[in-house]
């Protein structure tokens, strides 16, 4: 019983781990990756803490009147209490990057905000866009029964 | 198929983790170091509480950085938000948002700083304190109510107490121990308010500068569009 508890509890921190990262990789949109990034985040908290576990043991605090017992690692407890405060530290930062963000593009997908960002830093440098897999650079005209001129206008692939 | 190969590096990935976690083996941790903490803990820092003890006696230094990151990331989150404009048009808050917020501010400002000067005692502490200070003062912004917090006197609170953190620790250093070592520690004194010396004093410095951050933070990040864009 007690062996199944511990496993419970390795495969719940290392799930939310997974799960923050499935998150960040295969969102499309900023907040829920800033979102994704707190669930991983309180992954590694809850590993780091049951790191510390100790079966026969209370909280690491002295109670008035009660004699002394066994207590789990503190260490592990200040070393979360400290990435707590530097992941709070982290999601505000990004979240104040996307608010920018919307307030600039006025969307938060993460594609359209990368391609309107290149167009601009293009314009701003007095270049050409880059190219992408859709568009190749160069103006040649793609194969196509209607090949049009120059950087052709394509319809747009559905994804 | 760029989905599945990710779905599949990270379930290879989660089984890694679990299967090394496993091998540590639940409820017998592997480091000794804790032991050698909860065994110096009262007589060194005069802490009931062990994760202060840590926190503040054994790795102040440390906790210091943690401060300058958190300092770092909110100057980084004004500087990126730049000076913004209240909309003119925001809706009012609701009866019940506006009176729980009468209710709770000054409820919230004592509870604060209860778990702020009594965090080498109980489960608290400087950053847990903090952030409930700095809920405190963001509830009327949420609300509506006043113009929130002043921004000038923000940073004034904020620069004082990481002033009054650094140089506790340099008082420690000018009377021959090291940086941030705990001052007038009385381990008999178990259990009262004074008992740790400096800690408290410390924790009270790191209550203020989180709280006065994160304040300052979110009501920046609470006011609507309305900037140069």
């Amino acid at each position: 019983m007690d062996a199944y508890i511990g496993v419970v509890l390795f495969l719940g921190a290392a799930g939310l781990i997974a799960i923050g990262v499935v998150g960040m990789l295969l969102s499309n949109h900023l907040f829920r990756m800033v979102l994704a990034l707190v669930i991983a985040e309180a992954g590694a908290n809850l590993m780091l803490v049951l790191a510390g576990y100790r079966w026969d043991a209370v909280a690491p605090i002295l109670q008035p009147g009660v004699a002394a017992q066994p207590m789990v690692d503190p260490i592990p407890q200040a070393l979360v209490l400290t990435a707590i405060v530097i992941g709070v530290g982290v999601q505000a930062l990004a979240l104040t990057m996307v608010i920018r963000i919307r307030e600039t593009y006025g969307t938060l997908d993460m594609a359209e905000v990368r391609a309107r960002m290149e167009a601009d830093l293009a314009a701003a440098a007095g270049v050409a866009a880059t190219g992408s897999r859709e568009r190749p650079a160069g103006g040649r005209p793609l194969p196509g029964p209607d090949s049009l001129p120059g950087p052709a206008v394509l319809p747009e692939t559905p994804r | 198929m760029p989905r599945f190969a990710t779905v599949l590096f990270l379930a290879g990935f989660a089984f890694l983790l679990f299967t090394l976690t496993l091998t540590l083996g639940f409820g017998e941790p592997p480091m000794r170091a804790g032991q050698g903490v909860l065994d110096q803990a009262v007589a060194g820092t005069g802490a009931a509480n062990a994760v202060s003890a840590v926190l503040l006696g054994f790795r102040g230094l440390d906790t210091l950085g943690e401060l300058s990151i958190l300092f770092a990331a909110a100057t980084a989150g004004g500087l990126v938000l730049g000076h913004r404009r209240p909309a003119p048009d925001a809706a009012a808050a609701g009866a019940i948002l506006q009176a729980g917020t009468r209710l709770l501010f000054p409820l919230m400002l004592v509870v604060g700083f209860y778990i702020i000067l009594h965090g080498h005692l109980t489960p608290g502490g400087g950053f847990q304190g903090g952030v409930i200070l700095a809920a405190a003062f963001f509830l009327p912004v949420l609300a509506g109510i006043g113009a929130g917090p002043d921004h000038a006197l923000l940073r004034v609170v904020e620069g004082l107490a990481g002033t009054a953190f650094i140089l506790i620790g340099l008082a420690a250093l000018w009377g021959g121990s090291v940086f941030l070592e705990p001052l007038l520690v009385r381990p008999a004194d178990l259990h009262a308010l004074f008992s740790a010396g400096t800690l408290p004093l410390l924790y009270l410095a790191v209550g203020l500068k989180v709280g006065a951050e994160l304040a300052g933070l979110l009501a920046s990040m609470a006011r609507p569009g309305g900037g140069e864009a």
